[in-house]
């Protein structure tokens, strides 16, 4: 692959994941990376305030931020409360960018893969979303 | 409403939770995570550090500032829905309501945890003692002195009658049949935090 012809990585849509766990959310990183390189911007979050296993608002908007692209968000989430408080923390961003990030409900590390696949060759944010959530049984 | 009755109210409900704590605690380690009580404990010890402060904003601002707080302190998944209860109510709710008015912001403060929560009355959640109580706060709009007291019994009863429920949301669901014969955590969080604000205002 030609680098010049690669998009600059701030026009791909951005990943962010989501887990109850630190080290959950850092492995599944670690594979999308492998997958992806630069080509995406990439932040995870994991673990409560504490330090203990569960999820922080404050947390996922610093990764939203930290992944942040023009061409919009995707999180990749585990269990409920991960999703909710993702949710909660779109709700909170500025009007301009709260538009532009969803929770795509699929598996956490194939669904942070195959997204991050998928906004790497520069698909629009509603693509990512559709082609992680095909993995998600019906 | 003054700044003395404000301070007593989420003062009465901050320190019911935290007190409670272990029990949430308990419950939640049968059919959850097991992190519910420590969770609500970190989110209303954060409002009791910031109390003054917010005892001293007008009601609507009070209640707001409560559901900012556990939104960014709890953590766990109660923290979006205890956060949004208390945001929705803030914004729905004047300086000084009256109880029908106070029974229309509470609806509409249960409607935004149901959309938070994707979930319905009858799923085992905080909803099966939220929904019943907001009916009955609307259904005795302005009448009789017994209301307070009839709130707490409901509220109480309501979380016990989550026990046979089989959970279709939250973690207990993974657990299927499992859930049912344990009183849901976040239903018992609620009817604690109620019967609190029963007891506050003179029930």
């Amino acid at each position: 692959m030609a680098q010049e012809q690669r998009q600059p990585p701030s026009a791909n849509v951005g990943i962010v994941i989501v887990s109850h766990s630190r080290k959950v959310a850092e492995g599944a990183a670690d594979m999308v990376r492998q997958m992806v390189g630069d080509a995406v911007p990439l932040d995870f979050t994991g673990g409560n305030a504490d330090g203990g296993l569960g999820t922080d608002v404050a947390a996922i908007l610093a990764a939203i931020d930290r992944a942040w692209s023009p061409a919009g968000v995707a999180i990749l989430v585990d269990l409920g409360g991960a999703e909710t408080n993702s949710e909660m923390a779109i709700e909170m961003l500025a009007e301009d960018r709260r538009g532009r990030v969803v929770v795509c409900n699929a598996p956490i590390v194939e669904g942070a893969v195959i997204a991050a696949t998928e906004a790497s060759g520069g698909s629009p944010l509603d693509v990512v979303k559709r082609t992680a959530e095909e993995l998600s049984p019906q | 409403m003054d700044e003395a009755l404000r301070k007593r109210l989420i003062e009465a409900v901050a320190r019911t939770v935290i007190a409670n704590a272990e029990e949430l605690t308990q419950l939640d380690r049968q059919i959850g995570d097991g992190d519910h009580g420590l969770n609500m404990k970190r989110g209303f010890e954060a409002v009791l550090e910031t109390i003054e402060a917010t005892a001293a904003k007008p009601l609507p601002d009070a209640v707001k500032a409560v559901g900012t707080t556990l939104v960014m302190k709890i953590g766990g998944a109660s923290g979006p829905l205890y956060g949004t209860l208390f945001l929705a109510l803030g914004k729905a709710l004047p300086e000084t309501p009256s109880v029908s008015i106070l029974a229309e912001a509470f609806a509409a403060a249960v409607e935004a945890v149901k959309a938070r929560g994707k979930s319905q009355e009858g799923q085992k959640t905080m909803l099966d003692v939220l929904v019943p109580v907001a009916a009955m706060l609307r259904a005795s709009s302005g009448d009789g002195e017994d209301l307070i007291a009839r709130i707490r019994a409901t509220a109480l009863e309501s979380a016990e009658a989550t026990r046979p429920m089989r959970a279709i949301r939250g973690r207990a669901s993974f657990l299927g049949e499992r859930s049912i014969g344990h009183v849901d955590p976040g239903a018992r969080s609620s009817a604690l935090m109620i019967a609190a604000v029963c007891d506050a205002v003179g029930g």
